[in-house]
């Protein structure tokens, strides 16, 4: 470990944290599988429709199981007052928000990328299917945990925090949706779907070059509020 | 003193909000007569003068109000976006409140143009509503509009409220071409229904003029409501201060 | 008149659409007029128990 780094130091600490409350970190990959079951449950056990639903099922799941886990981001350090600290420590606050997010990831979004296979499987998609599926998954995820933070840091501390966030995030989260689950459903029905994927890899790096300024100052604004 | 010296001294005093506040006052009749004006010939040039469109008949007028809502409702985000940059930026309070002042009309202009979208489609495509690219967008606006003013009412503070609207809806204004784009996109794989007059370019002069009136009549009543709505929130926020003292109770 | 008034079968379409938005838009212009008004007998309340 280095401390010298106050990134990885950040980074390996809030990875500490989480790894304490073990069944925290099984919460929203539960969700994801008892959300996406649900579907043949509601509309049909038929491979056919399963097939062609599957894609949006699984991205929407996956969209819903993130927006649930953001609740608990920044909010335990925001209530004791360290959240305070660490955007008046001398290391810049972008870098330290962007090293708990990528923690967020780890613990919220890796897990569900993880599983998706397994669930692909449930919903009887194609193995090149699955891969697309995969792959989606790893570019869209990362863009909720952080377009999603930008939400949490806006409402922190507010009292209809849950119901506010979900109406401020959702819409920016449409485009991911349409991108990622539109490459699965090319890749369904054997059309290209590599421009889909830039476009998710694109919206990545945006949101991952300018989302750590934008919830930073969110934040200050938000701990100037309490 | 030079130009660019009286331009600053111009803008400062704009920005002052006594001074803003008697402006206001005085824009404010002058932007009634005009838009009763201009609402009257758009009104009046679209639902009597224009000529009935041969596919459509007389269903075709609700144009007059529907385009002009649809573009009212991004003009007016842009506004807000704007404004909440220079608010961020540079911290003219000034600014927060056109944006706090515009927020519901906004969300207005938005909901007519779904509404009257929605009602336009049941003839012309036979469903009430139809996920068509323009439709889809103004619905995903309309949320960004309604988060604005979420955000807003629920933080008390009047300038971290500023703030973090502000920041929100830079996000939402960034976020807007990328939305638009997707939509778009989506839309053209799902064969969309055939092109209705939005997008005609061949529109008629007689067509054309009364849409650009009740276009320009939609901007000016915004400026009516925002000029009374920045008023009220001038007053609200200065109110201990001494000009408001004498403003109200020399009257 | 009766022409006009029917939109050759699309009166139902066209004029709830005008309708609603004469009503939305009323609805903004009197709200905003109202609050104008009743934030200044705030005010005036205000200040003038102030001053005596």
């Amino acid at each position: 470990m280095n401390y010298s780094n106050p990134f990885v130091a950040m980074l390996f600490r809030d990875l500490r944290i989480a790894f304490r409350q073990r069944a925290e970190i099984m919460l929203p990959v539960i969700f994801f599988v008892v959300v996406v079951s649900l579907f043949p449950l509601a509309i049909s056990p038929d491979p056919a429709v399963l097939k062609s639903i599957g894609p949006g099922v699984i991205w929407i799941a996956a969209l819903l199981s993130i927006l649930l886990s953001l609740q608990s981001l920044f909010r335990s350090d925001f209530n004791d007052g360290s959240m305070e600290q660490i955007l008046l420590s001398p290391f810049p606050g972008s870098l330290l928000i962007l090293a708990r997010i990528v923690a967020q990831w780890c613990v919220t979004g890796l897990p569900l990328i993880i599983i998706s296979p397994l669930l692909g499987l449930l919903l009887h998609l194609d193995a090149h299917v699955i891969w697309v599926l995969f792959i989606s998954l790893l570019l869209g995820v990362p863009y909720l945990n952080m377009v999603g933070a930008i939400g949490v840091a806006l409402t922190i501390g507010l009292r209809q925090a849950g119901a506010l966030l979900s109406l401020l995030v959702l819409p920016l989260y449409v485009p991911v949706l349409i991108f990622g689950s539109n490459a699965v459903i090319s890749a369904t029905n054997d059309l290209p779907y590599n421009g889909q994927l830039l476009w998710l890899a694109a919206l990545l790096v945006i949101a991952t070059t300018l989302s750590p300024f934008v919830i930073s100052s969110a934040l200050r604004v938000s701990c100037s509020y309490r | 003193m030079s130009v660019k010296d009286k331009l600053w001294l111009w803008f400062h005093r704009m920005a002052s909000p006594a001074y803003f506040f008697k402006l206001a006052g005085q824009l404010l009749p002058w932007s009634i007569v005009a838009t009763v004006i201009f609402m009257l010939i758009g009104l009046v040039g679209g639902l009597v003068f224009a000529p009935a469109d041969y596919q459509q008949g007389d269903g075709f007028r609700i144009i007059y109000v529907h385009v002009p809502a649809a573009w009212m409702s991004m003009f007016v985000y842009m506004v807000m976006a704007a404004n909440s940059a220079i608010f961020l930026i540079w911290h003219i309070k000034l600014s927060d409140i056109v944006a706090r002042s515009s927020a519901v009309i906004g969300a207005s202009f938005t909901f007519l143009a779904l509404v009257t979208g929605s009602i336009w489609g049941k003839p012309m495509w036979g469903t009430w509503w139809v996920w068509d690219a323009r439709l889809t967008s103004e619905l995903l606006l309309l949320f960004l509009y309604l988060g604005y003013i979420g955000l807003r009412s629920a933080i008390d503070d009047r300038r971290v409220a500023g703030k973090a609207a502000g920041i929100l809806a830079l996000v939402g204004a960034i976020n807007i071409p990328i939305i638009h784009y997707s939509v778009i996109w989506w839309n053209t794989l799902h064969q969309a229904p055939s092109v209705s007059k939005f997008d005609n370019p061949s529109i008629e002069l007689n067509m054309l003029i009364p849409l650009l009136c009740m276009a320009l009549a939609f901007k000016l009543f915004y400026l009516c409501i925002l000029l009374i709505n920045s008023r009220s929130e001038l007053l609200e926020q200065e109110k201990r201060s001494q000009w408001v003292k004498e403003l109200v109770t020399s009257s | 008149m009766i022409e006009f008034l029917k939109m050759g079968g699309y009166a139902g379409y066209v004029w709830s659409s005008y309708g609603i938005v004469a009503v939305v838009l009323l609805l903004n212009a009197v709200s905003s007029w109202r609050r104008y008004k009743s934030l200044i007998l705030r005010l005036k309340r205000l200040h003038g128990e102030k001053n005596q």
